[in-house]
């Protein structure tokens, strides 16, 4: 490798020998595409034309008014598929059609990322499998439907907890069979280097927008930018163009039923430092370093590893990290639905949960605040009204 | 407590190579693995390879989860491991590998972890997902304890790679034999004869095969084709998964297994 792929001490290379040749030929092409122009050209297009890239920067005026503050919105949510997943998904996809690969491969855990990848693939002409456990398979079968119409394979895997974590220890059992002809997509932020910083890559399309247009609209940079972390590729990608600045960070971690339960996605806020899924970063795990599962009632947070990146923020104290539980997402949910007519994902829904609590506080009033909008809200439509008591 | 070099050198007196089965402990308990390892002792097993069970082991095929996932159900902790280790080392003499997914290291602290293998009287380690870019404190620790690190060679590792990896490697180099993770298969692909020779070629230390070694027939062709011995996993797994609610049969039908098996490393 040419790179260590570390952030201060976290990220590395922690996979088996026989990824290794793998992930070389994966660090050498990602360097020679980021910034070849040809690439970036189709790229572009694709972005543009197939995903609607680029998003508004919505100025939430009836949340601003009713709570003291400038609230804008950064509306991920009308791309294609649903989500911030397919900046990341159309980036890889084209990376391995130059690398000459004919296979894509994928985890999923909700089916998001499942779906982008799906689309990206018949677009790209390029088969598609997809791996997902068979807990989420019957949580998700809309899911499931969507990625198989559009020629997706859907893999169940019925080991382990039988969740997202799962689904990646599959697919990274796939790759390490067939990685001559499959490149595996990774959709979030986590995995062996070059994954975190090509992801980061293909994800900073987001704050560099949204910087662009803060300015053009405020003259000037916010004061606050929120995002929910699951494996953290929305807010690593929105947060990407403002590290160097002074603007709060911060990351917002599915809390589930509460941080002193165990019953949470808060890897961050509650996890230790351990290896999973091929770097080092913050971990949900018992004493002897044995994975725990996460619970989240939002199916994107539900991880029990994040991005190395994201734990190296935290350690160095540039980004704040904290825990909405399901409950709190619930009212986040509700609350943009009514107030701006803008139904959220769950996951995003965190995100608006707690601005809501900071934007709350007498020394936050009148800040100029940017929530990212990473996801839509229909997928968890029957989930929401299930909760909220509502028959369907 | 034999070494790796007494072993091979007496093995290649007796013009045999050398069988490692492989087992995780408490797979599909405590007691009884362990009555597995001695079973597979007195039947000709020359060294032991031994797994501790992980929650996510991202080498392994379906049926070396399966067994972490008992083991693991079965309230398995590192701790546990390190007495089942003690208890076999005062059954023998020869040599015992670990085979760990680095986090349960990590967790223990790497010195730490080594220091109490070396007093459980273990020979070596293998990190499943620790390539050498990641194994400094890892080599630092098996050489202050005098504990062999051994490192997996893959049928895509460059012989300029196979040389770093010798470099750090001890006791033997662990040969995968086709890309892919581990489990039983029906044949030894000829690319993996030649693989073989590449390896005796350009490494420094003995050569054992693993992954996918489940017959008598699989043992001699890699023999042939050079192999200081092999190593076999789920085919034995494959026995007990079989078998979980009958013990004796568990023991007796390894034992046949490993009879059989230590037969096929005999040298014509």
């Amino acid at each position: 490798m040419i790179k260590d792929g570390k952030f201060g001490k976290y990220g590395g290379i922690f996979v088996p020998e026989l990824l290794i040749p793998a992930l070389e030929e994966l660090e050498s092409a990602f360097l020679k595409y980021k910034d070849h122009s040809g690439f970036n050209k189709e790229l572009n297009y694709y972005l543009q034309e197939f995903a609607g890239r680029p998003t508004p920067l919505y100025f939430a005026s009836n949340l601003s008014k009713k709570l003291g503050c400038k609230i804008y919105l950064k509306r991920e949510d009308l791309l294609h598929t649903g989500a911030h997943k397919i900046n990341n998904t159309l980036g890889q996809g084209l990376l391995a059609k130059y690398m000459g690969k004919r296979r894509l491969i994928a985890e999923t855990g909700a089916g998001q990322h499942g779906i982008a990848t799906a689309a990206v693939g018949a677009m790209l002409k390029m088969p598609v499998d997809v791996y997902m456990g068979t807990e989420d398979i019957e949580r998700q079968k809309l899911n499931v439907f969507r990625m198989e119409i559009s020629g997706a394979r859907v893999i169940p895997v019925d080991t382990g907890s039988k969740t997202l974590k799962d689904a990646i220890n599959q697919a990274m059992r796939d790759w390490i069979s067939n990685i001559k002809d499959t490149h595996y997509l990774i959709g979030s932020t986590v995995g062996p280097h070059p994954y975190p910083t090509m992801v980061k890559h293909f994800q900073s399309i987001i704050g560099e927008e949204t910087k662009q247009q803060i300015l053009e609209k405020e003259g000037k940079l916010p004061d606050a930018i929120m995002a929910c972390v699951g494996g953290g590729s929305n807010s690593i990608g929105i947060f990407s163009a403002f590290i160097e600045d002074n603007v709060e960070l911060i990351g917002v971690e599915g809390g589930g039923t509460g941080l002193s339960t165990d019953e949470h996605g808060a890897t961050l806020c509650r996890g230790t430092n351990g290896i999973l899924h091929g770097s080092l970063s913050r971990v949900l795990q018992d004493k002897d370093g044995q994975i725990k599962e996460a619970h989240s009632v939002s199916a994107g947070l539900d991880y029990p590893g994040v991005g190395p990146e994201h734990s190296h923020l935290k350690e160095i104290g540039r980004a704040q990290y904290v825990a909405i539980t399901d409950p709190e997402a619930l009212r986040g949910f509700q609350l943009l639905s009514k107030y701006e007519g803008i139904m959220p994902a769950l996951e995003s829904a965190h995100a608006i949960a707690y601005m809501e609590k900071y934007a709350k506080k007498p020394e936050n009033k009148g800040k100029t605040i940017i929530v990212n909008l990473s996801g839509r809200g229909d997928k968890d439509m029957f989930l929401a009204a299930k909760l909220l008591g509502v028959e369907t | 407590m034999k070494t790796y070099h007494e072993m091979f050198t007496d093995l290649k007196e007796k013009k045999e190579a050398a069988l490692m089965p492989f087992i995780v402990i408490g797979d599909p308990d405590f007691e009884t693995s362990l009555e597995i390892a001695k079973t597979l002792i007195k039947n000709g097993a020359d060294a032991l390879e031994i797994g501790f069970p992980f929650s996510d082991p991202i080498a392994d095929g379906a049926t070396i989860q399966e067994a972490d996932t008992r083991a693991l159900k079965n309230g398995i902790t590192v701790d546990k491991c390190f007495k089942f280790l003690i208890r076999l080392r005062k059954f023998t003499s020869a040599p015992i590998g670990l085979l760990v997914y680095y986090n349960l290291i990590y967790q223990r602290g790497v010195k730490k972890f080594y220091e109490d293998a070396m007093k459980a009287g273990v020979n070596s380690i293998l990190i499943a997902d620790l390539p050498p870019e990641e194994a400094e404190e890892a080599l630092k620790a098996s050489q202050e304890y005098g504990i062999d690190q051994i490192f997996i060679i893959a049928p895509t590792t460059s012989n300029k790679r196979l040389k770093m990896i010798s470099k750090h490697a001890s006791g033997f180099h662990y040969l995968v034999s086709v890309m892919g993770v581990t489990g039983a298969r029906k044949e030894v692909k000829r690319s993996t004869l030649t693989f073989i020779k590449r390896v005796k070629e350009n490494g420094k230390l003995p050569v054992m095969v693993g992954f996918g070694i489940s017959k008598p027939s699989h043992i001699k062709e890699i023999i042939r084709a050079g192999a200081d011995g092999a190593i076999v996993g789920s085919a034995i797994i494959d026995i007990i998964a079989k078998n979980l609610d009958n013990r004796e049969k568990i023991l007796e039908e390894i034992a046949k297994f490993t009879k059989r098996m230590k037969k096929a490393t005999r040298r014509l």
